[in-house]
């Protein structure tokens, strides 16, 4: 207890004396030349760097945050829960009171690249720039110059629903020093063209880590569980593993299931749903073939993985029999009595990483809500499955997830009812 | 190879038969291997699956019914069968936005665009099949009597019009965009009057419903719903079509003159 509280104590004063050093260091701007600023001001008006960053704003999904519901896209509004209170998303367009009217290139570039508010404020990590600081310039000033180019629109920002002390900005500068560098993202030569393309989106652009990364108690990512998958805060879903090697959550896909589920939001192996059915409908669908083969090309480079728990730990539940006999009734008659769904339809659910990610939360979550995957122009008219919310209880959800969780080829835990219980319950937003 | 196809491509002089004959074994030879394949496909362990609006819509069918028939005395399940398609659609672009809320209809609907919404809405319209009578809510006779009266005349002390002066004189609903009221559980209309007051639901304009509902008491909400839910199905229940509406509005509406706006 004693030791503890010591290491706690000098930790922070670390971390305090570390916080220090970066605000001295950093906090002064080296403001551009004029005539860097007015270069960059006449090329927010170049109509084909606008329609650039308006594919780029789409492969960053920046809408996704700064659009609330059934509010104007791109005007802000939405608010964005963390386990350290709610953040609203600011409005992104050129309305010179409430949005980014009167911000200049350099202003967005400092938020985009260092994470910091046209005052010089540091900005809440929610924000990504821990991803977004890989973008490069030129790409930063393609999505400005469209962002530029929204009619502008008034809406005054929602108040900050953080709670002390995590309201207080300069608390942010302990939280930088220790996670967060300004960086660029370097090209690998030893790599073709294309996984260096994959991985800038990857990294950077499309911030797939905020989501598909671990997080430690400062919601920070851990670093070295890149795509490695994890729980998604205040989300109560699982962003899988993207390895697609051995023990990897995409284990066997292949480049045409990768482009799939990205352009299709369906593929052979599996179809998006909860938070990754918003992403492929709003940004992925409308990346272009050569960017969506070289995430492919660099999602398929990713290492292969330990998997989770020794098949040696591996129970199988109890309950399994009752589990099969609920199979039988409610799901046999689309996803197959093997597991194997059918082709361009239902999705599979032998060897399906969302049934067998390591919480159970996915498979629970989507038997309590069913739902279509996204619409997309190669999908128009997607296959549903049926919420199962009022047709079975926590028993029986348990029980069948736990039977599709340890079926085939599956080998992940079960799940208990009062899993169940806690997700039925839980926001979708 | 199509034999149908074979065929029409050959000539139909006689002295040709022979080649047709021959090209025909050669497709059935070629086709074989196919057929196989599909004989394989087929005994797996489900049936095809029809592509049909029907099956696509299973997240919506498990509680509203196979043909939007709606579940029986339920909150959660109501019928969509026979509602104005202009109607169904607005509710699920309502839900898309968070006008309507309802966590698990905002779910399944997220994902949707305006063309496959407007596809479901129309099959759901389309579906003709019998309405079925709800279980009596268990009311006194006076409640009753009340939600008659302002069903059917309304309450001009309290500002209340009648039901059928917007929703049909049989109350059966009017294109495009007013529902019906007949076939549906005490315990859904309770709960929509009931959200109507909590701003749970919202239409853009006119927010006429929301303050009708806002003007009702607890008790009357109760009481108008068990009458409705108590009423017998008309021969026809088909929307009334649309109405000329001009402005000025009708003396009952709420939206014209005191009180307007919400």
């Amino acid at each position: 207890m004693k030791r503890s509280l010591r290491i706690l104590l000098t930790l922070g004063l670390l971390v305090c004396v570390a916080g220090l050093g970066l605000y001295v260091s950093h906090d002064a701007r080296t403001p551009p030349s004029p005539a860097q600023r007015d270069a960059d001001a006449a090329a927010l008006h170049d109509p084909a760097r606008i329609a650039r960053g308006q594919y780029l704003a789409t492969l960053g999904d920046c809408a996704a945050c700064h659009t609330a519901q059934g509010g104007v896209r791109y005007a802000g509004g939405r608010s964005l829960g963390t386990p350290f209170g709610d953040v609203p998303a600011p409005n992104l367009t050129p309305d010179s009171d409430t949005g980014l009217g009167r911000w200049t290139f350099e202003d967005f570039w400092q938020a985009l690249h260092n994470g910091r508010g046209r005052q010089g404020q540091l900005l809440y990590p929610v924000f990504s720039y821990t991803s977004f600081t890989k973008v490069t310039r030129a790409d930063a000033l393609a999505i400005f110059a469209y962002l530029k180019s929204l009619p502008p629109t008034k809406r005054e920002p929602s108040p900050l629903g953080l709670k002390f002390p995590y309201n207080v900005r300069s608390s942010l500068l302990a939280w930088r020093t220790l996670y967060f560098k300004p960086g660029v993202f370097e090209r690998d030569t030893n790599q073709s063209a294309a996984w260096n393309r994959g991985a800038y989106l990857v990294q950077g652009l499309g911030h797939c880590n905020e989501c598909h990364a671990p997080r430690n108690a400062l919601g920070a990512m851990d670093k070295h569980g890149q795509l490695t998958g994890g729980q998604i805060p205040q989300m109560h879903w699982y962003a899988p593993d993207l390895s697609t090697r051995a023990g990897g959550g995409l284990e066997g896909w292949n480049t045409q299931d990768i482009v799939d589920l990205l352009k299709r939001g369906q593929s052979a192996k599996g179809a998006a749903f909860g938070p990754m059915a918003e992403v492929v409908h709003n940004s992925t669908q409308y990346m272009n073939d050569a960017d969506l083969s070289a995430v492919a090309t660099y999602l398929q480079a990713l290492p292969p993985r330990n998997a989770h728990g020794s098949p040696a730990a591996h129970v199988v539940a109890s309950n399994h029999a009752s589990g099969e006999s609920i199979y039988a009734r409610q799901c046999t008659q689309c996803h197959g009595s093997d597991g194997e769904g059918v082709a361009d339809i239902y999705p599979p659910l032998n060897g399906n990483t969302s049934v067998n990610e390591p919480t159970g939360i996915n498979a629970i979550r989507s038997v309590l809500l069913g739902g279509f995957p996204p619409v997309t122009t190669g999908n128009p008219q997607p296959y549903s499955m049926p919420p199962f919310a009022r047709q079975l209880t926590d028993d029986e959800i348990a029980a069948v997830v736990s039977y599709t969780r340890q079926s085939w080829s599956n080998r992940a835990a079960a799940v208990n009812p009062d899993q169940v219980s806690n997700l039925r319950h839980a926001p979708t937003d | 190879m199509n034999p149908s196809f074979v065929l029409r491509a050959c000539p139909r002089r006689a002295a040709h038969t022979l080649g047709v004959i021959l090209a025909l074994t050669l497709a059935f030879v070629a086709c074989a291997p196919l057929a196989r394949a599909a004989k394989v496909a087929a005994s797996s362990s489900h049936p095809e699956i029809p592509d049909t609006l029907q099956q696509r819509a299973k997240a919506c069918t498990s509680c509203h019914g196979e043909h939007g028939e709606g579940e029986l005395d339920s909150r959660d399940g109501p019928r969509l069968a026979g509602k104005p398609a202009g109607y169904l659609l607005l509710q699920m672009r309502y839900f898309q936005s968070g006008q309507r809320k309802n966590v698990a209809m905002e779910y399944v609907l997220r994902q949707l665009d305006l063309d496959y919404m407007s596809r479901l809405a129309d099959y759901f319209a389309n579906q003709q099949v019998a309405y079925r009578q709800p279980s009596p809510a268990k009311r006194p006779a006076a409640l009753l009597a009340r939600g008659e009266r302002l069903a059917l005349r309304g309450d001009t002390t309290i500002g209340v019009p009648a039901c059928n002066s917007c929703h049909g004189s049989k109350l059966t609903g009017v294109e495009p965009l007013i529902p019906g009221l007949i076939g549906l559980s005490s315990s859904y209309l309770e709960s929509e009057l009931n959200a109507w007051r909590n701003q749970k639901r919202a239409a853009k304009e006119p927010f006429c419903m929301g303050v009708v509902a806002n003007r009702m008491r607890s008790e009357d909400v109760m009481a108008v719903s068990a009458w409705l839910s108590s009423q017998a199905a008309a021969a026809d229940m088909r929307p009334e079509s649309a109405r000329e509406q001009t402005i000025p509005l009708p003396g009952w509406c709420v939206m014209s003159g005191v009180g307007g706006k919400p």
